[in-house]
């Protein structure tokens, strides 16, 4: 029987031939990562333990990006705890407050994870890295500290569902908008436990960024992982990136998926998810009432790359936001940052009277950096939607692409652009 | 190995932002997440969960954020087991790695309601609703994963 890409790179990191669904199995890894939240409790747990030290410094990630800069003194207590772990086991991929960005913006754009490679991090989005043809998946902060220890992981290998992307999306619509509709259309237990794998010729229109944004979800469809197939956009991407050499694993022709779903990509239209489901879309031209917003976020793993920055300044140019809206930006990482001050997108947002924030998680999960009150409501590129995910339990999350986000902070209400 | 307590049931798609929401992942000291243990959906959980309560919930538990807070907080509040229609895969690999019982049981999860009196036994995965006199069967688990819950979660399990 034919395997999945995802069965394959499970086989070859656990020295198998074949695996098969359900299957149950310990695999070598390539890249552990955690953050300045599940670190601390990962350490905890390594200490407790008492494991004389770390199976490879070069290959974990430590990211201080969740409530950094130390949002208040038990944040900084934590960092403090991660940077002095990092320091005692010298590990190579530390990163703090100057060089830091959102992990999932940050490891790609390091080359720190490439194709058929396999990483778990403590951090439900660590499905990201699948954009780049890695298997790579969530977990928790007990599984980050066997994994620091040991170097491996056990998985219950997953079945698939196959995503067939064919055509070309339009201007103005992106990958966000391919992953909300994807979400809307088999709901946010549709993919529970299995991997969601995206190939077809579709692929060929869909830069690394919109592959990033739609990998970056899946967790939010249950899927265990998203896996794009590896193709010359990748090679290039990790050429400027990463000098080891990459194993490429393709789909047998007779791999067996539980589900096969065609989408033709000049169909997709600007999608918002309404509270407090991801899946509870509907497209901006469904949208039929005024929904007046408070907040507009820009950022966050799932839309903080330099291209979200792009396309939000593009339709920012020589607006201004609407009067009672405020608009966060945050570039997802310190170069990210820096090309916006280069490329003048910086002074558009200052212009626009946007307000442009060091790379932090902060806003996403209501941490800090423009948290809600009761009552307000706010339109958001992130990733979830969730009773009280931005701030007071009676606040309201939209999520969106940054297009629809720059295009509703202009008009202080939710609105797609033409 | 049993568990015997009151129920406190809830619906769908539960997501570990409810479960323990993030303004409070500035700690990972368990009691201190345990005091603020489903506040955003049940106000009330807190004051009145007592030891060896019960959690039910029907599709998707625990989705959402990775943060082992979750599985923690419900830990450290007394709960015995949760059992529900499904899990989201990342809490019930946590559930598992740091030894806090978990039952998939689409029937339990349908039937059970607030406040019921409940036994788990986990030996055989019948769920006694000892208000309501009926049974139900839940799938037990897989050897590997009864190896790690009967060693005390995963760290133990690694030591040689």
């Amino acid at each position: 029987m034919g395997m999945t890409m995802s069965q394959k790179i499970l086989a070859k990191h656990a020295g198998l031939e074949s695996v098969r669904e359900g299957q149950l199995i310990r695999a070598k890894l390539d890249m552990v990562l955690g953050n300045d939240i599940t670190s601390p409790v990962a350490i905890n747990e390594f200490n407790k333990a008492g494991f004389g030290g770390v199976f490879n410094k070069d290959k974990i990630s430590l990211v201080m990006d969740h409530f950094t800069p130390n949002k208040d003194i038990k944040a900084a207590t934590q960092c403090k705890q991660c940077r002095e772990f990092a320091g005692k086991y010298d590990i190579t991929n530390y990163y703090d407050v100057g060089d830091m960005g959102i992990e999932h913006a940050l490891l790609p754009e390091k080359g720190l994870i490439g194709p058929g490679e396999l990483c778990i991090g403590a951090d439900s989005h660590t499905c990201t890295y699948g954009a780049l043809g890695a298997f790579s998946t969530g977990v928790g902060s007990t599984d980050m500290a066997a994994g620091m220890a040991t170097g491996e992981a056990w998985f219950k290998v997953p079945s698939a569902i196959k995503f067939n992307l064919t055509g070309k999306l339009n201007k103005y619509v992106s990958g966000k908008d391919v992953i909300l509709h994807i979400i809307g259309m088999i709901g946010v237990d549709g993919a529970l436990y299995q991997s969601m794998e995206f190939t077809g010729e579709g692929l060929k229109s869909l830069s690394i960024d919109d592959r990033l944004c739609i990998a970056n979800m899946a967790i939010e469809a249950g899927a265990k992982n998203g896996i794009f197939e590896v193709d010359e956009i990748t090679m290039a991407y990790m050429k400027e990136r990463a000098d080891r050499d990459f194993d490429i694993f393709k789909a047998d022709d007779d791999a067996v998926y539980s589900r096969v779903i065609d989408i033709d990509l000049s169909t997709i239209k600007q999608t918002v998810s309404f509270p407090h489901l991801p899946e509870n879309t509907k497209t901006v031209d469904e949208i039929t009432e005024d929904i007046k917003i408070d907040q507009a976020v820009i950022g966050s793993c799932t839309n903080g790359r330099i291209s979200d920055m792009r396309i939000a300044a593009e339709i920012l140019k020589d607006k201004h936001i609407a009067k009672g809206v405020r608009c966060i930006v945050i570039p997802g990482t310190q170069k990210v940052y820096l090309q916006c001050i280069k490329e003048g997108l910086a002074e558009i947002f200052v212009n626009a009277g946007c307000v442009l924030s060091t790379p932090t998680c902060g806003p996403c999960l209501g941490g800090h950096m423009g948290i809600l009150a009761a009552g307000e409501r706010a339109i958001s590129t992130t990733n979830r939607n969730f009773v009280g995910r931005m701030g007071h339990v009676d606040s309201e999350v939209y999520l969106a692409s940054p297009a629809v986000a720059a295009a509703s902070a202009i008009a202080g209400k939710i609105t797609g652009i033409k | 190995m049993k568990a015997h307590g009151t129920v406190h049931k809830y619906g769908d798609n539960v997501d570990t932002d409810v479960i323990i929401p993030a303004r409070y992942l500035n700690t990972a000291d368990h009691k201190e997440l345990a005091s603020h243990c489903m506040e955003d959906i049940d106000k009330d959980f807190v004051k009145n969960v007592k030891e060896g309560d019960i959690i039910v919930a029907n599709m998707n538990f625990g989705c959402g954020s990775s943060r082992e807070h979750a599985p923690i907080a419900i830990k450290a509040s007394g709960i015995s087991c949760v059992i529900a229609s499904t899990f989201a895969r990342i809490f019930y690999r946590n559930a598992i790695n740091i030894g806090l019982a978990i039952l998939e049981c689409d029937e339990a999860a349908k039937d059970i309601e607030n406040g019921n009196e409940v036994e788990v036994d986990f030996d055989t995965g019948i769920i006694t609703n000892v208000t309501k006199g009926c049974t139900y069967k839940a799938e037990p688990f897989p050897e590997f994963i009864k190896d790690i819950i009967n060693k005390g979660g995963l760290l133990n399990s690694l030591k040689k």
